[in-house]
């Protein structure tokens, strides 16, 4: 764990990734006490207020505190990545190891249904999703929770068929232990790293998947605000003060490349051709 | 004696076609040691997870105690004959959870089992003491122990359930010869302190010899002779064991015989050779042996499956 840590901050992209990852995840847990204003006080006197002292990023066309609106969209960031990355890890892996152990019949099912999930595009599924249900922050998580589990449910079966005939494992069915024994303790702690290089590495294509559904306003609905509506709202009135549409860009920007850096250094740090870290 | 495990004409057929064991039975009966001998690919692992319920024979019964089918047995209550039968697996460092701690490991059988904790680790601890094994061990993960200390931690914890029977796949595999030696006596002071039976299976003739009381010796999946150690060591009935007998190291000059070099491989188990299956590679081999199947027959108190035995 110690020695993950001290590759991932070795690299100097990994350390850039790992420092803007603190960033965000502590502005997305602090949001509510960090923001200097309320960020749906409307102040419409002062729209289109540029960079000063009262409101360091400006506002916007109705007088919103742009910096605290950014602050609260980490959070909404971080929440629908982390959730849609719970759910589809959750399901990957228990589908993949399910396929892993079945008979090749019923494992043909679940890899065919993968692959169905991954050869529909998710913009389209987001439009029919949203159509027969609606926008909601809820659709949005499910959404990407869906096109993102079958990459989980691969890695999660090819894992399982590695050590699924491992002496340890017999072992313990030797010793009497019952399935959800061995699932749980002896087979998933021994699959769960690549699992979790993964979820990381996935973390910055849901941030930009919400935001872009967000934007075409699909995603998450007001008075919610992700990057993606603020992206929108400074767009519609980019003539009026170019600012709000740079400073979120600018976020949504740091926010892929730190996951990125950050999660393609912990994917090199537990490559298991390391083997200070196994 | 009364049979603990009575291996009943087991056949074990894999995709159909590869014949792994072939009607083998075997009686293993209370505080007895049989050693189990062969070629690689010859069934001696089929046969101890046959054994164990591991995998299940497709011809055959495994009959516990005389009475109880095995796979009933383990339908009705896996833990009971968990308790009475355990396996030392033939990688014991493989046999140990990657990524946990032994101490933990060794935890196992007593939660699975729902054993009253305080007597479950005071066994647990007094059996590593009994291992040679200092309990300083019990905070290392498997990759920081030697090869011999895996032996011993992998016995500890078949031992915590108190089996009566234990079945060991090669257990001195990959073990140097004085490690390999200190463990055969580890295993003998149990078997006579504990009351245990042991089936061993081992392609080495020195661990055989050691430490069993009757040999079952088998080739591509049947057994061509069983009888008493040291008769079988001293006049083999059949081609093979004699074979296999003459290949085997001896230190001491004066007892060594001169050696029968079989030739070829070992034919594959897919498609067995017709009639005998050894006629392939017997040095005696006659005609009648090319077509004619022998039958396991007893002979001066040994089972040997040859038509012209040499003893």
């Amino acid at each position: 764990m110690r020695s993950i840590f001290r590759h991932v901050a070795g690299s100097g992209t990994g350390l850039l990734g790992l420092v803007l990852v603190v960033a965000i995840v502590f502005a997305a847990v602090t949001a509510p006490w960090i923001s200097p204003y309320d960020p749906d006080r409307l102040d419409v006197l002062h729209r289109f207020a540029g960079m000063s002292g009262a409101h360091w990023l400006g506002t916007d066309h109705l007088g919103r505190d742009l910096l605290s609106r950014l602050l609260h969209g980490a959070s909404v960031a971080m929440a629908v990545s982390l959730l849609a990355i719970a759910v589809a890890l959750s399901v990957g892996t228990v589908l993949g190891a399910l396929a892993a152990y079945l008979p090749s019949g019923q494992e043909r099912v679940i890899l065919v249904l993968f692959d169905i999930i991954s050869s529909f595009p998710s913009l389209v599924l987001a439009l029919v999703v949203v159509a027969v249900f609606g926008p909601s922050t809820v659709n949005v998580i499910l959404i990407v929770a869906v096109t993102l589990m079958p990459q989980f449910g691969r890695v999660a079966r090819a894992q399982v068929l590695s050590v699924k005939s491992a002496p340890f494992l017999e072992a313990e069915i030797l010793l009497g232990a019952g399935w959800a024994r061995i699932f749980l303790r002896h087979l998933l702690p021994n699959i769960a790293g690549p699992l979790i290089v993964l979820a990381s590495v996935e973390v910055p294509v849901v941030i930009t998947v919400e935001a872009g559904l967000s934007f075409i306003g699909l995603g998450v609905r007001p008075p919610l605000a992700s990057w993606g509506t603020l992206i929108y709202d400074g767009y519609s009135y980019l003539s009026d003060s170019p600012l709000p549409v740079v400073a979120s860009c600018i976020t949504l920007s740091l926010a892929t490349l730190g996951f990125t850096l950050f999660g393609e250094a912990l994917r090199d740090a537990v490559d298991p051709k390391r083997s200070s870290v196994r | 004696m009364t049979t603990l495990i009575d291996v009943q004409n087991v056949s074990m057929l894999y995709d159909g076609r590869v014949r792994a064991l072939d009607g083998i039975s075997l009686a293993l009966r209370a505080r007895e040691i049989v050693g189990l001998v062969g070629e690689s690919g010859s069934g001696k692992t089929t046969l101890c997870r046959v054994m164990m319920g591991l995998v299940r024979p497709t011809g055959g019964d495994v009959i516990v105690d005389g009475t109880t089918r095995l796979i009933d047995m383990l339908r009705r209550d896996r833990l009971a004959y968990r308790r009475r039968a355990q396996m030392l697996q033939q990688d014991a460092l493989a046999s140990l959870s990657p990524r946990m701690r032994l101490r933990d490991q060794l935890a196992e059988p007593i939660a699975i089992h729902g054993m009253d904790k305080a007597q479950g680790w005071a066994r647990v601890l007094d059996l590593l003491t009994r291992m040679g094994l200092s309990h300083g061990i019990l905070d290392k993960y498997p990759h920081q122990i030697s090869g011999g200390q895996a032996r011993r931690v992998a016995v500890a914890r078949a031992l915590v359930l108190a089996p009566s029977v234990i079945v060991a796949d090669e257990p001195t595999a990959g073990l140097d010869v004085s490690v390999q030696g200190d463990l055969l006596n580890l295993l003998l002071d149990l078997q006579a302190e504990l009351g245990l039976t042991y089936l061993v299976a081992s392609h080495n003739l020195n661990v055989i010899r050691r430490i069993s009381d009757r040999i079952v010796v088998m080739y591509l999946g049947q057994i061509v002779e069983q009888g008493p150690t040291d008769e079988v060591f001293a006049r083999p009935a059949h081609p093979y064991t004699a074979a296999l007998l003459s290949t085997n190291p001896v230190v001491d000059p004066a007892r060594r015989r001169p050696r029968i070099v079989l030739e070829g491989e070992i034919p594959s188990v897919v498609n067995p050779p017709p009639g005998c299956r050894f006629h392939t590679r017997c040095p005696q081999v006659q005609d009648r042996c090319r077509v004619d199947v022998p039958a396991l027959r007893l002979n001066e108190g040994r089972e040997v499956r040859c038509h012209f035995p040499l003893a």
